[in-house]
């Protein structure tokens, strides 16, 4: 009969289903190659940075919206290397084109769309996922309701291009059919030996939540050959983790 | 095709128009006048003024001395052509291919429309009696050239219709007048005494041109149908319109789609044959009420794909207003370019680049609902000056001129106008000690060393601004800048932008 060890294995073997039928397919051997991100891609589901899907951002502050478009710069290095292109829809811009090529990113590959109002930015968010020819999507929202965002999950299934989200208001946060809930933080930087100056971006990275995965919390400083992890220090910040 | 044209004459067409406005004047003689050295000459007579004896270029005075009180209405110059164009765009309901005929007159070019009515005779019965129940006393004539048309609009007293090939019989009996000659070449024929076509129309070419110019010679054979005589149409004719006549006025959406569905549909055959790809488009409907409303589509590519195309115009139906119903659909392409056939792809790769066909028709779609003034692509331009670092790309195809810098560390956001901080430093060239942003302090912890950025020689307006890379005890990290020297009265401390 049954012994507990083959229990543990039928149980395994159910996750492993379910999460296929959820729509994460494991990697083809072969096409593994990670996106960069270290030990943060292994709080996802099979260990592997979900693409063709929503991903959402927090960032309050204009300092935390610096931070997180150096890291989402990071990612979309990894994502628009077979040569897509990248959508940034917002509606009150102040992202400054050379700073990506710091990230590896050519910034004339990313097309900006400067939409009136919310509404529009969903609107174009919604036609942009749609489009099979490109990387990734990125969108400045305020307020997302679930139905809207479900809108963008639908979108996102049959195209499988990643979306991010950028809210930039956190008293409106609501569910959302997204699969990561991200924060990031500046951290100081530093240099080697002491020197100095201001060293390399330096972020607390929050995985606030994740669909199937486990929520974790890094230190990732981008260095010009990728993002590094940097072991944990008495920083000397208060952490702050709201789980949403 | 064999032409044939229309003619219309408004015999009262200032008048009419004034009754319109006026009904208390409908019925009433009055006259529309206006300054000329310094008396009033009247420039428009109603009838039944004109039956008293009233005349145009008669002075006002002597009309009241006929009609005491006659009202007299201010003359506005260029009321007529206005009202010509107003009259003309009506009656593109009839013929694409109208034009002003001043100073009271209008000219259709209707070859192979009259069927359309059912025959000549209705077709311009169709347009006289509709002008007329609007108020204005029409005349109108249809014949094989400009000329004759003119000529039996305003003086035929048999037939409005003139069979083709037949304007010589119908122009004989008329005066010269009727042949639109100068006034001197018209009182030089009734002084020789050629009161009508006839009399003179005999005569050899060569004595003609000798004694009346060429002019006459020219006139005679317009009319006749021995020289083409161009229109200067209201609307251009595009090489790529189409049109859309309805029986009965559309005023639902769905008839609007179907309508927009159709034209595209005929219209991208057309230039499918041709080679031809579709950049801007333009829609026209005419509605019963006498109003044109319109959606105008532009691409970024040249294409003839009737699915994209409508799904561009549908995204503009909704502002299409039917009100009473609409009866004409045009469609115009004012800008088609060359397409150049797409090559199927055996082997679609995963990530497709800038000219990937659904981004195009994605990007089609953005910019005809947000507008292509607010979709953006930057291209660095050789500046040091942070906001003149990158210009907007004219075109998707268009490559960067010269390689992106990423030798300095530019920030991630940048303010579009520097924002003023308070500042206390404690050497002048050192980076700053701390500032106050919008009321909250920053010690700074760390910093680089300044960078200073000139404007060009060419724009010395501004002084220099020295940056600093400036990292706060939070691990906040800015880009501030110092305005001018540090001994200048007007050096300012500002933050310009926010580093990953």
């Amino acid at each position: 009969m049954t012994t507990p060890g083959s229990k543990k294995d039928i149980i395994s073997q159910l996750q492993r289903d379910i999460l296929q039928w959820e729509g994460f397919v494991p990697p083809e051997a072969g096409a593994a190659k990670g996106i960069g991100l270290g030990p943060v891609e292994a709080a996802f589901p099979n260990g592997v940075f979900p693409n063709g899907v929503i991903h959402e951002m927090l960032c309050p502050t204009r300092e935390q919206l610096a931070a997180t478009s150096g890291l989402l710069a990071g990612l979309l290095s990894a994502l628009m290397r077979n040569g897509g292109p990248c959508l940034w829809i917002s509606k009150d811009r102040r992202l400054f084109p050379p700073s990506m090529g710091a990230f590896n990113i050519a910034p004339d590959r990313v097309i900006f769309i400067d939409a009136g109002n919310e509404k529009e930015v969903l609107w174009a968010m919604e036609e942009a996922l749609k489009c099979k020819g490109l990387a990734a999507v990125v969108a400045e929202v305020k307020e997302i309701s679930f139905a809207q965002s479900r809108r963008l999950q639908l979108a996102v299934e049959s195209s499988r291009v990643t979306g991010f989200l950028l809210r930039n208001d956190l008293r409106k946060l609501s569910t959302t059919t997204c699969v990561a809930r991200w924060q990031v933080r500046p951290l100081p930087g530093e240099l080697e030996d002491g020197l100095p100056g201001v060293g390399y971006p330096r972020w607390q990275v929050d995985l606030m939540r994740v669909r199937n995965g486990s929520p974790g919390s890094w230190v990732l400083e981008w260095r010009p050959e990728g993002f590094v992890q940097i072991e944990h220090k008495a920083t000397g910040i208060t952490e702050t983790r709201q789980v949403g | 095709m064999k032409k044939r044209y229309v003619s219309l004459w408004f015999r009262h067409l200032l008048t009419d128009w004034t009754a319109l406005r006026r009904p208390e004047l409908k019925g009433k003689p009055f006259v529309i006048a206006g300054p000329d050295h310094g008396r009033m000459i009247i420039t428009a007579a109603s009838i039944e003024s004109e039956r008293e004896g009233i005349t145009v270029g008669m002075a006002v005075a002597d009309a009241r001395a006929v009609i005491a009180g006659l009202p007299v209405i201010d003359h506005i110059p260029g009321k007529a052509e206005k009202l010509l164009k107003a009259l003309g765009e009506w009656c593109i309901r009839y013929t694409p291919a109208i034009a002003v005929d001043m100073p009271d007159g209008l000219l259709l070019d209707i070859s192979g429309c009259a069927h359309l009515w059912g025959g000549e005779h209705d077709y311009l019965k169709e347009i006289v009696t509709r002008l007329r129940s609007k108020g204005y006393d029409v005349r109108g004539a249809m014949a094989d050239t400009v000329g004759a048309a003119w000529a039996v609009a305003r003086f035929g007293k048999v037939k409005p219709i003139i069979s083709p090939g037949m304007q010589l019989e119908a122009l004989i009996s008329l005066p010269p007048t009727a042949l639109r000659l100068e006034p001197g070449v018209i009182e030089k024929l009734h002084r020789l005494g050629f009161y009508t076509i006839k009399s003179f129309i005999g005569i050899k070419r060569s004595a003609l041109r000798r004694r009346f110019g060429y002019h006459l010679l020219s006139r005679l054979d317009q009319a006749l149908g021995g020289e083409d005589e161009p229109l200067q149409l209201l609307y251009p004719m595009e090489a790529f319109h189409e049109r859309l006549p309805c029986l009965e006025p559309i005023r639902t959406a769905t008839g609007i789609e179907i309508a927009i569905k159709t034209l595209l549909e005929n219209m991208c055959k057309r230039l499918h044959s041709e080679g031809k790809g579709l950049r801007t488009a333009v829609l026209r409907c005419y509605r019963v009420d006498g109003g044109v409303v319109g959606a105008d589509i532009g691409t970024n590519r040249p294409t003839c794909h009737t699915g994209h195309l409508f799904r561009l115009f549908e995204l503009k139906i909704a502002s299409v207003e039917p009100a009473l119903g609409i009866e004409l659909f045009t469609l115009d392409a004012p800008k088609v370019d060359d397409i150049s056939p797409e090559q199927e792809a055996l082997w679609v790769p995963e990530g497709a680049g800038l000219d990937d066909s659904d981004l195009l028709d994605l990007l089609d779609r953005l910019r005809n609902k947000i507008g292509a003034q607010n979709i953006h692509r930057y291209l660095p331009q050789e500046s040091y000056w942070p906001e003149r670092s990158v210009k907007p790309a004219a075109s998707l195809a268009e490559k960067p001129a010269t390689a992106w810098r990423t030798d300095r560390r530019r920030p991630s956001l940048l303010l579009r106008k520097p924002e003023r901080i308070d500042v206390m430093n404690k050497l002048p060239d050192d980076p700053p000690k701390m500032f106050v942003y919008k009321g909250e302090r920053h010690e700074i912890k760390k910093a680089d060393d300044a960078e200073r950025i000139e404007p060009e020689w060419w724009r010395r307006k501004r002084p220099h601004r020295d940056y600093y890379v400036v990292e706060d005890e939070q691990g906040r990290r800015y880009w501030v800048f110092r305005s001018g020297h540090y001994t200048d009265e007007n050096s300012r401390w500002y933050l310009h932008g926010f580093f990953a």
